[in-house]
């Protein structure tokens, strides 16, 4: 249980200062939080948050307990243990040669991403997947040249069920 | 009927039970101001720097157990009050400050005395609130009022830009508030109690550590029935101090840092603790990983976060002191431990924490215990941060409930005579000592002009040794006895208070302790007594930093007294 990575999902009301008092509060308590994703949710007024933080079970149930105090969060859960769903989006900008482009697009139908800018120099891809999947491919990728990367944090829903 | 902002201010507070306010006014709270003459039910209380007007609002909220309200202007004006709301939040005090703001337009502009204050209170708060429109007021006031005064307690800051004082909005004042995010248990969980009540019983050698929970939930007597029926030791932390009697037969007194030896050793040998809305701060534990290491722990809480947080819990019970307590008490059998507390009196024969050596200069503990004797305990001690505090912790006996104010979490100097003045405020038929020191007495001095003006009857014990006295007792037992700037000059401040309009004497000798007292008690207004001490006096028992409970630091014995 260990210092794993667990996925916090948090259930936010949609009011101005919501994400700086989460984020003030990961900073002051001196919380290790991996990546933060935060979009509407089904609910109107009600936003969703995922938490991604590293740390043993105790550490991790203190950030959820501090972060379910704040007036404004609704609520928290660790849904690591559960079944779950989890999906991260990379945009990775990455050289292209006449000599490597078809090597690319290779790679990119394999990992089923899509490329969705095409320059002289260079190419883009979009992946969406779990991160081991995004990791994957960067590090095919890698070898090409990357210009520029640009991903957003784990968002994840348990399955099934509700 | 339409109202504008300002007005809707005043009707809400007053709506809330608010009979006070303390602050001082500034250019962005002027509309509010303003309407104070239509509305005389709003004492305000003009203090002479903000940070005496939160920490006056924390000293009314801990006395009289309600919110306190302090009010300040923009810019520096709402800067000053932080260190009174981080004292706040630190102690979970109910204090609700107001500020002004720059108008609307021209937030985000770098304006005039603009500042962020709901960014800069963001962690000391439990909740703010920036209003951006005047039909909002209300509703934001009764959600503040709510937050600051339930569950476990807190400091909630409105900030109110100029232009939304004077705008015009309907007034409805809400029933009730809708927060789905603001959840908190009263009733501890029923499973969790009878685990706990289990543990007791099978316990040969229990402790309770009383916090501040208790008192803040008002449990004195549910307190009381769980000790006295199962015959449990109870020890407290700094401010759960008046949360049991100090007379009592099964009180043994403060734990931690400079809690009495008799206690630490009593934790230190328990099997079992029963923790009660205390939060295992390090000045109570000591080093955590060997407090009371051979125990279980039950810890009763309002705030689960706090449940693990420092130390683990074998039973954490997430709910209201008073309500878990009465439930407890249906189900605890009656034990005695007569073999666990014989064993308590004899560390407490043993380890006399309490006895004042013997000589011929004033000692402050001295002093402490007169002051005692003389009030009877019939007082609200409230002290500074430091020496002075651990003197007036250790040596009055607190007999009733909810006696002793102090900055616990924060530690703030400067804290005592602000404080009392809120305290005294708010309980004006109670005796108010506020017990200084000379170091922060100086940190908010300028309140002697608020307590000359509203004759606030306080009487003001400095325990003056001339030197920031904790921190040379440190740098004498850490830093090899080098005095780096604690020494201080200090003015006459028996002079000063009478420039202030203040009567005051010196005390120098033991023989005119009792009398100066007698005399601050029989004069009818606030009246000053600057104790000259022995300058070099250390607070013991103590547990040095990093160090166990048990490794205990006692007064030592008059042969080794001719220490350097």
């Amino acid at each position: 249980m260990s210092n794993t990575k667990h996925t916090l999902v948090a259930l936010v009301e949609d009011k101005p200062g919501v994400l700086n008092r989460a984020a003030s509060l990961f900073r002051r308590r001196d919380f290790n939080i991996q990546s933060l994703a935060v979009g509407c949710s089904e609910q109107p007024g009600l936003s969703r948050m995922t938490v991604v933080v590293g740390g043993d079970s105790a550490e991790v149930e203190q950030v959820r307990k501090q972060l379910d105090k704040l007036i404004n969060v609704v609520r928290v859960t660790d849904i690591t243990e559960e079944d779950i769903v989890t999906r991260e989006l990379a945009l990775i900008k990455v050289k292209a040669t006449a000599s490597t482009r078809s090597e690319i697009i290779q790679i990119v139908d394999i990992f089923r991403a899509n490329i969705v800018d095409v320059a002289s120099d260079s190419l883009t891809v979009e992946v969406t997947g779990d991160e081991d999947k995004v990791n994957s491919l960067f590090e095919l990728l890698r070898g090409f040249g990357i210009k520029e990367i640009n991903r957003t944090g784990r968002i994840a829903l348990t399955r099934g069920g509700i | 009927m339409k109202k504008t902002g300002a007005q809707i201010l005043c009707e809400s507070l007053i709506r809330e039970g608010v009979e006070v306010l303390f602050g001082i006014l500034g250019g962005a709270v002027l509309p509010i101001y303003d309407t104070f003459p239509k509305y005389p039910q709003l004492r305000h209380i003009l203090v002479r720097h903000e940070q005496g007007a939160a920490h006056a609002a924390d000293g009314y909220a801990r006395a009289t157990q309600k919110a306190g309200v302090c009010m300040a202007t923009s810019g520096p004006g709402a800067t000053n009050l932080v260190t009174g709301i981080a004292n706040a939040y630190m102690d979970s005090s109910p204090v609700i400050a107001i500020t002004g703001q720059v108008a609307r337009p021209f937030i985000g502009k770098d304006a005039f005395q603009e500042t962020d204050i709901t960014g800069i209170t963001l962690p000391i708060t439990k909740h703010n609130y920036l209003v951006t429109d005047a039909s909002e007021l209300a509703k934001t006031v009764k959600e503040a009022f709510y937050i600051a005064q339930t569950g476990r307690p807190g400091p909630v800051l409105i900030d109110i830009p100029r232009d939304v004082q004077q705008e015009e909005a309907e007034f409805a004042y809400p029933d009730k508030v809708d927060l789905p995010g603001y959840k908190f248990v009263s009733r501890g969980h029923s499973v969790q109690i009878k685990r706990a009540v289990k543990l007791i019983s099978k316990a040969e050698r229990p402790v309770i550590i009383a916090g501040r929970g208790i008192i803040i939930s008002q449990a004195y007597d549910e307190f009381k029935e769980l000790a006295e029926k199962a015959q449990i030791p109870v020890v407290s932390t700094l401010l759960g101090i008046g949360s049991f009697p100090g007379n009592h037969v099964l009180n043994f007194g403060m734990l931690g840092m400079h809690g009495m030896a008799y206690a630490n050793l009593a934790v230190q040998n328990a099997d079992l603790i029963i923790a009660v809305g205390m939060r295992f701060d390090d000045r109570a534990t000591a080093n955590a990983k060997d407090f009371a290491s051979q125990a279980n722990i039950i810890h009763i809480d309002i705030d689960p976060a706090e449940i693990g947080k420092n130390v683990p819990i074998d039973i954490p019970i997430v709910g209201d002191a008073k309500s878990v307590l009465k439930t407890m008490n249906k189900e605890i059998e009656s034990r005695n431990h007569l073999d666990w507390l014989s064993q308590l009196e004899q560390w407490r024969s043993e380890h006399p924490s309490l006895e004042i050596r013997q000589d011929d200069e004033l000692l402050p503990q001295y002093v402490i215990r007169q002051i005692s004797e003389v009030t009877q305990g019939d007082a609200i001690i409230v002290t500074g941060v430091g020496q002075n505090q651990m003197w007036a912790a250790q040596h009055f006996v607190y007999t009733k409930p909810n006696s002793l104010i102090s900055s616990g979490g924060l530690g703030t100097m400067g804290f005592e005579l602000p404080a009392a003045i809120g305290a005294k405020v708010g309980c004006p038929e109670e005796t108010v000592w506020c017990v200084a020191g000379d170091g922060g007495f100086q940190m908010t001095i300028q309140e002697l002009a608020t307590i000359a003006q509203e004759d606030i009857a306080i009487k003001i014990a400095i325990i003056d040794n001339g030197y920031l006295g904790m921190v040379r007792q440190w740098q004498e037992l850490f830093y090899g006895r080098c005095y780096v700037d604690t020494k201080l000059w200090n003015p006459d401040f028996v002079q000063i208070a009478e420039a202030y309009d203040i009567p005051g004497v010196r005390v120098k000798h033991r023989e005119e302790v009792i009398p100066a007292i007698q005399k601050a008690m029989d004069y009818p207004g606030p009246f000053l007594i600057d104790f000259i001490v022995e300058p070099e006096e250390n607070v013991y028992p103590m547990v040095q930093p990093g160090e166990s409970l048990s490794q205990i630091l006692e007064l030592p014995k008059p042969e080794a007294v001719s220490r350097y």
